[in-house]
Order: C-alpha cells, then sequence, then structure tokens
C-alpha cells in the first residue's frame, strides 16, 4: 500500500480532475494540442516520404538510384515520373505506417554499414530484392496498382505480346510483379530464381 | 658540310610551314559530327528513330539468317547474372510466354558439343538478332530469297 502511493503520484494527478482550469479551456488546448501533434507527425513522416530523402543515404543514391534513371518510370515521353514512395511505400495510412516501422530495421543496418559498399549491396542484392518481390506478391502488386489498373487497361491498344499476357496472366491469377521484375533496378544474379534465363550450368 | 645539312634543313621546314599556312588561309570544308552549329549552341536534335510496334514474326530471307526480333526490345538487359530475352525464349519459359523457343543450334558450343543451358556463344542474342526501327534502307537492296524459302 505505502509504496503504491509515492509510485501513484503521477497517475493520481492525472485521474483527478483539475480544480483549476474549465472544461472548456482543457478541450480547447487538448484539442489545438492535437491539431498540432498530428500535424507535426504526418509532417515529418511524409518528409520521409519524399525522393530527396530516399537518395540522402548513399546506399540508395548510389546504387538503385542511379540504375533507376535509366529506366521509363524515371524519364519517359509523357513526363509522369513515379518517385522512390510512390512503388515502396503503401498510399493507405495504416499500411504506410506499418512499413514506416519496417524501416527502423533499415536504419539499424545502414548503422552497421551492412551494404555500405557496392560490393557488400550486390552480395545481398538477391535476398533484399526477394523481399520486394515477396511483399508485392501478397498484395497483389498493390502498389503498381496506385497508377496502373487493369480495369482501365485497354488491351486493343497494347503490342501483341502485352495484349496475351494481360489477358492469359491476369485472368490466370498472375500479378505484376510476376513478370515486371527489374524494371526500375538491375536485377540480381538470377541463377537460383531462373536458372533458365543464365548463362551456364549450375547443377 | 654539316652546316649546310643543318641549314638545308631548316629551310625545308620553314616552307613547310609557310605551305601549311598558306593552305590554312583557304576555307576548309569539313563538317564534325554535330554538323556547322557553332560550338556554344546547341545542336540540332537528330530525328530519333521509333520502335516498330510488336508484329508476327518476319520472313525469313534465307535459311541460316537469325530471325529479326518482330517486337521492341527496350530496356531489355542481358548480363553475367540475367537475359532478359531468356525470360520469354527459353525452354523452360517459351510455353508460358508464347514466344519462340530457341533453336537447337543455341546450345551447341564452338567444339560442337551440346549443353544442358544456353551455350556462352549464342547468350548475346543481339549479337545476330536485332529489332526494327522506321527508318529507310541507306543503301538500296535487290537481295530476294532463294526460291525453296519464298
Ligand atoms: C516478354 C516476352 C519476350 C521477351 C522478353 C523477348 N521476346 Fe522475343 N518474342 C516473344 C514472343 C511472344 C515472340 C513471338 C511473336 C509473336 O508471335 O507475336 C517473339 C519473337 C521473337 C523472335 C522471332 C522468332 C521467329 O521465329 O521469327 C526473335 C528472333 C526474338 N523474339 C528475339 C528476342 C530477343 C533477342 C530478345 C531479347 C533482347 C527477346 N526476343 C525478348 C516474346 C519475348
Ligand atoms: C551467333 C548468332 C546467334 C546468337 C548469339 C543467338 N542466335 Fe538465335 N538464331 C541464330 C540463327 C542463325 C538462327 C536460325 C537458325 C537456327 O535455328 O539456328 C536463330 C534462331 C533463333 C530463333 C528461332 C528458332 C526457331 O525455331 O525458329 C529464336 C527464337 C532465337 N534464335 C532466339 C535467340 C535468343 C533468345 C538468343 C539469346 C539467348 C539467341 N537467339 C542468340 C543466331 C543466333
Amino acid at each position: 500500500m505505502n509504496d503504491s502511493t509515492s509510485k501513484g503520484g503521477l497517475w493520481r494527478a492525472l485521474r483527478t480532475p483539475t480544480a483549476k482550469y474549465s472544461l472548456g479551456a482543457v478541450l480547447i488546448v487538448g484539442f489545438v494540442g492535437g491539431i498540432v501533434f498530428w500535424g507535426g507527425f504526418n509532417t515529418a513522416m511524409e518528409a520521409t516520404n519524399t525522393e530527396k530523402f530516399c537518395i540522402s543515404c548513399h546506399e540508395m543514391h548510389d546504387n538503385v538510384y542511379q540504375e533507376y534513371k535509366t529506366t521509363i518510370h524515371y524519364a519517359n515521353r509523357s513526363g509522369v515520373r513515379a518517385t522512390c514512395p510512390d512503388c515502396h511505400v503503401p498510399k493507405e495510412w495504416v499500411h504506410k505506417v506499418v512499413r514506416k516501422i519496417q524501416a527502423s530495421n533499415e536504419l539499424y543496418h545502414k548503422a552497421l554499414g551492412t551494404i555500405d559498399t557496392p560490393e557488400k549491396f550486390e552480395a545481398k542484392r538477391l535476398e533484399l530484392a526477394g523481399n520486394v518481390w515477396r511483399a508485392m506478391k501478397k498484395t497483389d502488386s498493390r502498389e503498381c496498382r496506385n497508377c496502373h489498373d487493369f480495369e482501365s487497361m485497354d488491351y486493343t491498344k497494347q503490342g501483341r505480346r502485352a495484349m496475351r499476357a494481360h489477358e492469359e496472366g491476369l485472368a490466370g491469377g498472375m500479378t505484376c510483379i510476376d513478370c515486371h521484375k527489374g524494371i526500375a533496378h538491375q536485377l540480381p544474379d538470377m541463377h537460383d530464381v531462373d536458372p533458365s534465363a543464365v548463362v551456364g550450368e549450375t547443377q | 658540310m654539316k652546316k649546310t645539312v643543318v641549314m638545308a634543313t631548316l629551310a625545308a621546314i620553314i616552307s613547310l610551314g609557310i605551305g601549311t599556312t598558306a593552305v590554312a588561309d583557304e576555307p576548309v570544308e569539313v563538317s564534325s559530327l554535330r554538323g556547322h552549329n557553332p560550338i556554344d549552341q546547341d545542336a540540332d536534335v537528330p530525328n530519333p528513330k521509333r520502335w516498330q510496334r510488336d508484329r508476327a514474326p518476319i520472313e525469313r530471307d534465307y535459311v541460316q539468317q537469325p530471325p529479326l526480333i518482330p517486337h521492341s526490345i527496350e530496356g531489355y538487359n542481358i548480363n553475367r547474372k540475367f537475359n532478359k530475352c531468356l525470360t520469354c525464349h527459353s525452354w523452360k519459359n517459351y510455353k508460358s510466354s508464347g514466344a519462340t523457343k530457341i533453336s537447337q543450334t543455341h546450345f551447341e558450343d564452338r567444339d560442337r558439343n551440346v549443353h544442358a543451358n544456353v551455350a556462352a556463344r549464342r547468350y548475346f542474342c543481339t549479337q545476330c538478332h536485332v529489332s526494327q526501327v522506321d527508318a529507310e534502307p541507306l543503301v538500296e537492296n535487290t537481295f530476294k530469297p532463294v526460291e525453296y524459302i519464298r
């Protein structure tokens, strides 16, 4: 009992109704404070959701970013650009926060220097790319579908190969990432993924 | 004796020098690859060629011809780690992709050993197979396929 009173000092203060401030004042302060806090939180989160932030690490800037700059998602005839977060961070709030929490693992490995040279990065590339492929497969390529919607795709405007692949593949339960791997970055060594698409016999 | 040789050589060099300056005075009609644009101005933009749209396989003109690629290959990488073409054309993948499978000959190395996977000398597909752009032929060509494959 005794030590619960000392421990409960703050607790009791929080539970006791205030005698000094009116309910209105408490409500207004709470409301305004809430807006400021929430706005600050979201602003900070959005600041980490820009390409500029992503490539402020040399790991991203010197490897994947340079590769992405040669692809159609960076420069194209219509001038629409998909930046890092467009493909790698979910748009919906809950999924976004989950992804942001997972990113703490990336900070940890940044500190460890897990991929701080091109050689180390290349050695881990299959594993890292595999993580993204798995995540995309699980969400039915949700981030692709933020911009590319099957419902709005006119197959008749596509080339022969695309038309056939989209008709059959999507009807057969396939998803974007099944075929469109390595479209914004170089692929890892694919010996273990599809040996028929790499030179040499491994068995 | 020595002196005259030196003098003669000097004279030759000097006259050569005069000769070249005389030539340089005439306008020189050499155009660089970027045309006659002044160096401080942008060069003319060359008319970029476009890939032809995907279409059905293109007829061959002779029996040993590597078939032309009837589709765009923009962004298709071929390197040590991966070959984009084979994701559709390998014997493992051709059925699901609807592509032509690479021919038997592509498994044979230069010593005629047949391998289980594509031979190294056939790995860089675009050495032999080329896709088409909307360009006019550079020179006139009257080549006709032999009767047997026409
Ligand atoms: C996305 C799948 C895909 C990829 C990747 C691909 N192709 Fe094709 N290719 C096809 C299909 C499908 C056809 C058959 C065209 C048709 O019938 O519509 C074809 C046809 C061809 C043909 C003509 C075959 C013939 O019998 O005339 C050649 C040659 C060819 N491709 C070479 C290549 C090369 C070289 C690459 C890599 C630079 C490549 N392809 C990448 C799907 C692909
Ligand atoms: C050294 C030149 C050379 C290289 C490299 C090469 N090919 Fe060929 N390819 C040929 C020739 C020649 C033919 C036609 C004769 C034959 O079938 O061997 C052919 C035929 C083909 C055909 C048609 C097969 C058929 O049954 O009609 C396809 C498809 C093809 N090649 C795809 C590829 C792909 C994909 C690659 C890269 C992995 C490749 N080729 C690399 C020369 C080459």
